[in-house]
């Protein structure tokens, strides 16, 4: 008994998770005007660092510039805040479910190092690729995707078919 | 009406402390999806489990489905909703760049942060390769900055680019959607449950599903009949309010604060003239142009006059006062800032004006007609724009007017939180 309640408790089903995701969706545009959003935050973050080390650098570079020049603080907007939220979320349900702890997530055929690597690289793509599409996954595809946008909904299938298109030659990573 | 422009109404402090609430929501129903876990987000591309698809498209047609009928029953201003912008070039190629880096980190940027919070080291990883790939973007978007900004189509709904309405378009993405679902259901069959072809049901087996889909769809047909507010029942909601500012005459400008706003080199005027075509030809306020009321409606036409510059005004003229009333209550339905109407219309405009200018065999004072809506002046010929007294301080040199007038014109700008991702 003991043993089982160490055991991460099972994953929601997924239409319900949806669901409740859709509602937090309505939230976020009923309250604020906008969606949800992970890669501006993560952008303004990104400029904050930057100029932390090279306070100059940001004023020249024009695409930094618009968030962080000067005596603008990239930092102070609503987004950063939902994004200190969503790790919060996030951290309070791994607790309470009791996935909270220390790992490693990969496939069976793929050692520490690589996954590592791979989940730097795939960071990497996926940054650069957010930001040349104006939006990741939520700020485009989920946030887009619920106000009929035809740029989000023509992205979110291209991020499909570009994940299906490599998947299989990629296989060793995950299965 | 809903939405919010949250900081200026409840104060930063209280402000950020809500886009931080909606933040923990949505990092919970994430983790509790599983979306913590590279591994569930990764497996949506080996089709033996499909949780990434159904919990992206259950969460897009929810909100879908709660905005538009919000925005039916005349709770949500859709008009103020920001809707990504598409530029569908660089979309689609950041988007494959994007699947590309999902398929081998195994994650996207708000997935990575929710797993980093629950201790994922690959989570980590990933969400350090996001910032450098953030940072590299920055550093280089200027070597493709043409491309980054071409394909542009701004607000581009779903229902503009089949030419159908609103209703119609949820309606489709609700059958496009439960049709997906279904797929799904039948391909972590085949693909994970490794159940043979011959032996799976086709036929959908769960009520609960059924159900569920049967909800969404009677839904979607409940906004299809109750429409999108048109622009007259936008009117009424918000009549309280924009109809006093009427009433107190806020908008309604003088003829001379008009010419100097004209003059003003720091202002953009547009000034959109409503009468008719002939009305238009036989005499204008320089620079204005003509528009049909009907026009007014077209919701193609109403976001470019959205999309004016930050210093502009609109002016609307008409003859009197009654159909520039009647514009200035469609465009400020659908959300057109800085708007205006000249006081007394272009009759007004002329008996301030050729009082003080010598007035030629072209233009006769008093036609007898004392009508709202009718020109009081005669014209021998067609002046358009041309004569002195349609800009009298440009045409004629050290003419100053004289009237005194009471300012009206306040700039403002509306403010779009640059959210989300954008």
């Amino acid at each position: 008994m003991s043993e089982m309640k160490k055991d991460p408790k099972p994953y929601l089903d997924p239409y319900i998770s949806g669901a409740l995701l859709g509602v937090v969706l309505f939230a976020a545009f009923f309250l604020t005007g906008n969606g949800l959003g992970a890669s501006g935050a993560l952008n303004r973050l990104e400029i904050a660092l930057v100029k932390l080390f090279s306070p100059g650098h940001v004023d020249c570079v024009t695409y930094l510039a618009s968030m962080g020049a000067g005596d603008l603080n990239p930092l102070d907007s609503g987004p950063v805040f939902m994004l200190l939220g969503t790790f919060l979320g996030g951290m309070i349900s791994g607790i309470f479910n009791r996935r909270f702890k220390v790992e490693l997530r990969k496939g069976p055929r793929i050692s520490n190092r690589n996954r590592i690597v791979f989940a730097l690289l795939g960071g990497i793509i996926m940054g650069y690729g957010a930001r040349l599409a104006r939006g990741c996954t939520s700020g485009q595809a989920l946030s887009g995707g619920a106000v009929l946008s035809v740029g989000s909904w023509a992205f979110m299938f291209s991020v499909f078919i570009g994940g299906y298109l490599l998947a299989f030659f990629v296989r060793k990573l995950w299965t | 009406m809903a939405p919010f422009d949250l900081v200026p109404l409840v104060g930063k402090g209280f402000g950020y402390a809500l886009f931080g609430l909606v933040g923990v929501g949505f990092g919970a129903i994430l983790e509790m999806a599983g979306f913590g876990d590279s591994r569930k987000l990764a497996g949506q591309f080996y089709l033996g489990e499909m949780t990434v698809l159904k919990v992206m498209f259950t969460g897009i047609i929810v909100a879908c489905l709660l905005i538009f009928l919000s925005s039916s029953l005349g709770i949500l201003n859709f008009d103020a909703i920001a809707v990504n912008p598409t530029y569908l070039t660089p979309q689609i190629v950041g988007g494959l760049i994007m699947g590309v880096g999902f398929i081998i980190g195994g994650f996207c940027p708000g997935t990575s942060v929710v797993a980093f919070s629950t201790l994922k080291l690959d989570g980590l990883a990933f969400l350090i390769g996001v910032v450098l790939g953030i940072g590299a973007f920055g550093e280089s978007v200027s070597l493709f900055d043409e491309f980054y900004n071409s394909a542009f189509m701004d607000r581009f709904l779903l229902s503009d680019w089949m030419g159908v309405s609103i209703g119609i378009a949820v309606v489709l993405v609700i059958l496009l959607a439960v049709a997906m679902f279904y797929g799904a259901e039948i391909l972590e069959r085949v693909f994970g449950d490794k159940i043979p072809l011959k032996r799976i049901q086709f036929l959908p087996q769960n009520r609960w599903k059924l159900l569920g889909s049967a909800a969404l769809l009677g839904t979607a047909l409940l906004i299809l009949v109750i429409g999108q507010p048109t622009p007259e029942r936008k009117w009424v909601q918000m009549s309280a309010v924009e109809g006093k500012r009427l009433l107190d005459r806020d908008v309604q400008i003088h003829p001379a604060e008009l010419l100097n706003t004209m003059n003003d080199g720091t202002l953009y005027t547009r000034i959109l003239d409503v009468r008719t075509e002939s009305d238009f030809n036989l005499f204008h306020i320089e620079g204005a142009r003509s528009v049909a009321l009907a026009d007014l409606v077209d919701s193609q036409y109403v976001e470019t006059l959205k999309r004016v510059p930050k210093n502009t005004v609109l002016v609307l003229v008409s003859n009197g006062e009654q159909l520039a009333t009647e514009a200035w209550k469609l465009l400020r339905a659908q959300g057109v800032l800085n708007l205006y109407l000249l006081e007394g219309g272009i009759n007004g405009w002329l008996d301030t004006f050729s009082h003080s200018l010598m007035l030629d065999s072209a233009l006769v004072r008093g036609n007898g007609s004392n009508e709202d809506e009718k020109l009081h002046f005669a014209f021998t010929k067609a002046l358009g724009g041309s004569h002195p007294v349609s800009n009298p301080m440009l045409r004629i040199h050290g003419f100053e007017s004289a009237a005194k007038y009471q300012p009206k014109i306040k700039l403002q700008t509306k403010k779009f939180i640059a959210g989300g991702c954008g």
